[in-house]
């Protein structure tokens, strides 16, 4: 009846899943509890659940990405309080759990951290920055985020019911193959990951569709600002890599479910071909997240420099390189893995290559710098801070791109550092620095400043002192994964990064605060005119936060740096007498939302074998997409009058924010 | 402002043909069949024949098939080379260019670890 | 390619680079989207394609696909899909003029010819589980219906959805959200067409040859 499900797959015996899914289980009770009390069910429902705005899905998509930065955090608070006692000692975490940890925290930070955090800020910010009312799939965009948030919520249910898989964030096989890991633990990983996938490449999808098809009158490819040019190729390169994802582990799917034999010992299976074909995936994964990291310090950095961005055409050039030579170097993943030195030495060469057109977006970056009225705002000290960091991670990264160097450093803690090393570095300090820089606009107020500068320091020397420690212990020959050591040599290093993990706990609890202050003082942060940092791209032309339809008129664009050359023109000449006009709008729709609870049913009942769950959840989503695809009324008309009273409310805003600046 | 004067060249949609004449898209289309039909007999007839050089079948079934796929996306897809259809040939050509880097990358990686890995039946005799 | 006159300099104009007239209309976004799903499906395939290149010659002294292999019902299985497509190619053009009789009757005869389709495909694999040579037998069989089947699979669900607009337009007629739908529709049939040509050729025909 329910498949191979029972109670004994509550971890009734393992009191820290046990202890810590039960506070989890009571928080999101009470939260839910107090929502429905105070009536704020039907808002919620109205204005975020069912909305299909940009704006909307942008903050929820922003919102799960921290709420999971906190759990992938916890789990690496543990790993590192293991290896911290773990010196000739079993430590207090069972390789078994240990095993699930280190795989949860890697899939949870990639998966449902990092990408929903740029691909958050892109949704938000591009159509705004192209000058339109929205993406080019609305409703398709709200499916994408909550089959997103169904493979967050499946991961996380994996802490209370049953486990997660043991094999690491990649599930290698032998060992996540039926024989080896014949738990539901994979099963979890697996379909997690398909479901979400799909969100992922519908966000990809939708928008590239809407970079190269929705954009307002006058802006050329040329016009764009930077972050849209590196969203184009970060979604291109999703809708390029995530279906090797999809086919890579259904693959796998097919041989732990039907008895297949694609990565089997026996039958003739091949498991290197796993390897080959997930690294194809997953070396283009790791630009499809720091693109988009690196078009927000281009938009942060020419924004507190109070310059154009140095050398645009340079940029998209290397951007686009980027893009694709990203998909010629994967097999440096695995140099040590059987290829022979001719195969090894042409990926390695690549792998080095890809290192230039980066070089040139730092210097294109120095160079907007240089010569410019810096102001140093928790933005701008995000990007430094990347600038610095990053480069020592993308140096480490081509020290293990020499071959005979990775073989080795392949799988020891200086590859861990490496990576750590970029992925923070990069991804995470970009998109702390684009959280900062757009929150006003999301939400009508700013950050406070103070709280946000403590956070960056306690983040960026914690990072340090996390990481650099594990270079050096890697070089002293330790290998990652380690739930214990008996080498005395390391473990001073360890002591040093646990307390860096320390640091970092004390910059998240910074953020939360920082947080909570704001939203307490959010009067006097309030952005009033929608142009905190008197920017230079069209998302500024609009109110904090934006009305739906985002610009009554959609602007004419002239050329680079768009929003500039509005103020510019703005001060100079008067003021026209605007003639208003209804808005069409997309309405709002519960598709994604109900879409995502049969995906949620029926990755349960696939995970723990209950077919005919199975077969009720498909039924339910396709009779969604039906109940969809009937529709007689897509959009609602906003009227004229209304679009009239919302702009010039803002447009009064900005009036006293150019007089008070002077006839320049 | 600028007064800038524009001749609109809208894209079309994939799969969309400019306005022609009833009969003369079904003509495309019988035509596409046509020529798939004759492709596909010969791809069938040469996998099966003897009258040809042996070692010349699989090249010609592979350029027959990509004949065959080039037949569907012009008459069939409406693909052309025209300005109002560049986005569409800039997707296609990205997504082939992943294609080819994908399986030709894999097949040239895997017969390298082939070529230098012991089989799996062997190694896993070298477990026991 | 159109010019733009503009009065004053401006850089970013180069020679007679037009200037960008705004978002593209519905029909074009639309089209376009689905566009490039296509070829993600197509990097998917890519993956399952390459996977049965690796894996041809495991079949862990099991059968290989020369003695599998039936090129009759491949030949019929090819027909079946092609004059599907030209089916549905006549069923566009029907949208195009409103002809709402010659929708249905030619989106009938693609169903019914994709229908064909999947009957000889699955009497095929039932046939070849039968015989002892299902997927579980080797890694080589795995490849196979996984990617033949994939293939399957898509038609399958092109059927549904081919239901789904015969249910729709007899419904609401040829609204423009649904000739849109209709457009994506016949993108969709006619690229399982194309991916048909690469299976038939690399796997059943050169195959057989081996």
């Amino acid at each position: 009846m329910l498949g191979k499900l029972t109670w004994s797959a509550v971890p009734f015996d393992q009191p820290i899943p046990l202890v810590a899914g039960a506070v989890v289980l009571l928080v999101i009770l009470a939260v839910l509890v107090w929502v429905v009390l105070a009536g704020h069910l039907p808002y919620l429902w109205r204005e975020w659940i069912t909305s299909v705005d940009h704006k909307r899905i942008g903050v929820m998509y922003t919102l799960l990405a921290c709420v999971m930065l906190l759990r992938g955090f916890s789990d690496a608070i543990m790993m590192r309080a293991q290896q911290a006692v773990a010196f000739q000692s079993n430590g207090f975490l069972p390789p078994e759990h240990y095993n699930q940890i280190f795989s949860a925290h890697g899939t949870i930070m990639i998966f449902f951290v990092a990408m929903p955090f740029v691909i958050g800020l892109m949704n938000l910010v591009v159509p705004l920055q192209l000058g339109v009312r929205d993406v080019a799939f609305p409703t398709l965009n709200s499916v994408g985020f909550w089959l997103t948030a169904t493979g967050a919520l499946l991961v996380n249910v994996s802490l209370v019911v049953g486990e997660f898989a043991r094999t690491g964030w990649l599930p290698y096989p032998p060992l996540s193959e039926l024989t080896y890991s014949p738990g539901v633990g994979v099963d979890y990983y697996v379909w997690s990951l398909e479901i979400s996938g799909v969100g992922t490449l519908v966000a990809g999808i939708n928008l590239v569709t809407t970079v190269l098809k929705i954009r307002t009158r006058g802006m050329n490819y040329m016009r764009m600002p930077m972050f849209c040019w590196t969203t184009l190729a970060s979604n291109l390169l999703i809708i390029a890599a995530f279906p090797i994802l999809t086919a890579t582990l259904a693959m796998l799917i097919l041989d732990r479910y039907l008895g297949f034999h694609f990565f089997t010992n026996d039958g003739g299976g091949n498991v290197m071909m796993f390897m080959n074909l997930i690294w194809a995936w997953g070396h283009p994964e790791v630009y499809i997240l720091v693109l988009p990291a690196f078009g927000i310090f281009s938009e942060v950095v020419s924004t507190f420099s109070g310059k154009p961005l140095f050398g645009y055409r340079s940029m998209v050039l290397a951007t686009m390189a980027i893009c694709i030579i990203s998909f010629t170097v994967w097999l440096h993943h695995f140099f040590t893995m059987g290829a022979g030195p001719d195969v090894n030495a042409i990926f390695g060469i690549a792998s080095m290559i890809i290192a230039v057109p980066t070089g040139v977006k730092i210097y294109n970056w120095l160079f907007t710098m240089f010569a410019g009225r810096i102001r140093f705002t928790t933005p701008m000290m995000w990007s430094i801070g990347f600038m610095v960091t990053f480069i020592i991670g993308g140096l480490t990264g081509v020290l293990v791109a020499v071959p005979p160097a990775d073989f080795l450093l392949h799988n020891s803690l200086f590859l861990v550092a490496h990576f750590h090393n970029v992925i923070i570095g990069g991804v995470l300090f970009g998109a702390f620095a684009g959280y900062t820089y757009w929150f006003p606009k999301a939400f009508g107020f700013r950050l406070h400043e103070g709280w946000g500068i403590a956070s960056f320091w306690f983040w960026l020397i914690g990072f340090y002192v996390a990481f650099f420690p594990l270079y050096a212990v890697g070089f002293l020959g330790m290998t990652r994964r380690m739930q214990h050591y008996d080498v005395a040599a390391w473990k001073p290093w360890l002591d040093l990064a646990s307390f860096g993990a320390g640091l970092i706990l004390a910059g998240i609890i910074c953020q939360i605060v920082q947080l909570v202050v704001s939203i307490r003082h959010r009067e006097e942060l309030r952005d009033v005119t929608g142009d905190p940092w008197d920017g230079r791209s069209l998302e500024w032309a609009t109110a904090s936060p934006p009305p739906v339809f985002n610009f009554a008129f959609m602007p004419h664009v002239t050329s680079e740096d768009a929003y500039w050359a509005i103020k510019r023109r703005a001060r100079e000449g008067g003021a026209k007498e605007l003639k208003y006009e209804p808005i069409e709008m997309p309405r709002n729709s519960p598709t994604g939302f109900v879409c995502a609870f049969f995906a949620s049913v029926m990755g349960f009942a696939l995970i723990w074998h209950i077919w005919w769950m199975v077969i009720a959840a498909l039924i339910g989503a396709y009779a969604t997409f039906v109940v969809f695809a009937w529709r007689d009324h897509d959009e609602y008309e906003i009227p004229a009058d209304e679009v009239a009273r919302l702009d010039r409310a803002n447009i009064a805003a900005r009036r006293e924010l150019v007089t008070a600046a002077g006839s320049v | 402002m600028s007064d800038v004067e524009l001749h609109h060249q809208a894209d079309l949609a994939p799969g969309d043909e400019e306005g022609v004449s009833v009969q003369l898209r079904v003509l495309g289309y019988l035509i596409g069949l046509g020529l798939a039909i004759v492709l596909t007999a010969t791809s069938f007839f040469i996998a099966g024949t003897d009258l040809v050089w042996q070692p010349s079948i699989p090249v010609a079934i592979i350029v027959l098939a990509i004949a065959q796929m080039g037949v569907h996306l012009v008459f069939f897809l409406h693909i052309t080379t025209g300005a109002d259809n560049t986005n569409n040939v800039m997707a296609l050509a990205f997504g082939l260019l992943i294609v080819f880097l994908v399986i030709g990358g894999s097949l040239w990686i895997m017969a390298n670890l082939n070529q230098h890995m012991l089989p799996m039946d062997q190694i896993m005799q070298m477990q026991r | 390619m159109s010019i733009a006159v503009a009065h004053g300099h401006d850089a970013d104009l180069i020679g007679l680079e037009a200037e960008h007239p705004g978002p593209a209309p519905k029909r074009i976004v639309t089209g376009y989207g689905f566009w490039i799903f296509l070829l993600s499906d197509m990097v998917m395939f890519s993956c399952f394609f390459a996977a049965y290149a690796v894996l041809l010659g495991q079949t862990a002294g099991g059968p290989t696909g020369a003695q599998l292999f039936n090129l009759r019902n491949v030949a019929v299985e090819t027909a079946c899909l092609l004059f599907s497509s030209f089916a549905c190619g006549m069923a566009s053009i029907a949208a195009e003029e409103r002809n709402y009789l010659w929708f249905q009757i030619a989106m009938a005869v693609t169903c019914l010819l994709g229908l064909a389709f999947l009957t000889i495909e699955f009497r095929e694999f039932a046939d070849l589980v039968a015989r002892g040579a299902g997927p579980s037998r080797s890694a080589f069989l795995s490849a196979f219906f996984t990617l033949v089947g994939c293939h399957g699979g898509h038609v399958s669900a092109g059927i549904l959805w081919l239901l789904t607009m015969m249910a729709q337009v007899s419904a609401k007629g040829f609204r423009a959200d649904i000739r849109r739908r209709f457009l994506c529709f016949a993108l969709f049939w006619h690229a399982l067409d194309i991916i048909w040509v690469a299976v038939f050729s690399v796997v059943y025909l050169l195959g057989s040859a081996a």
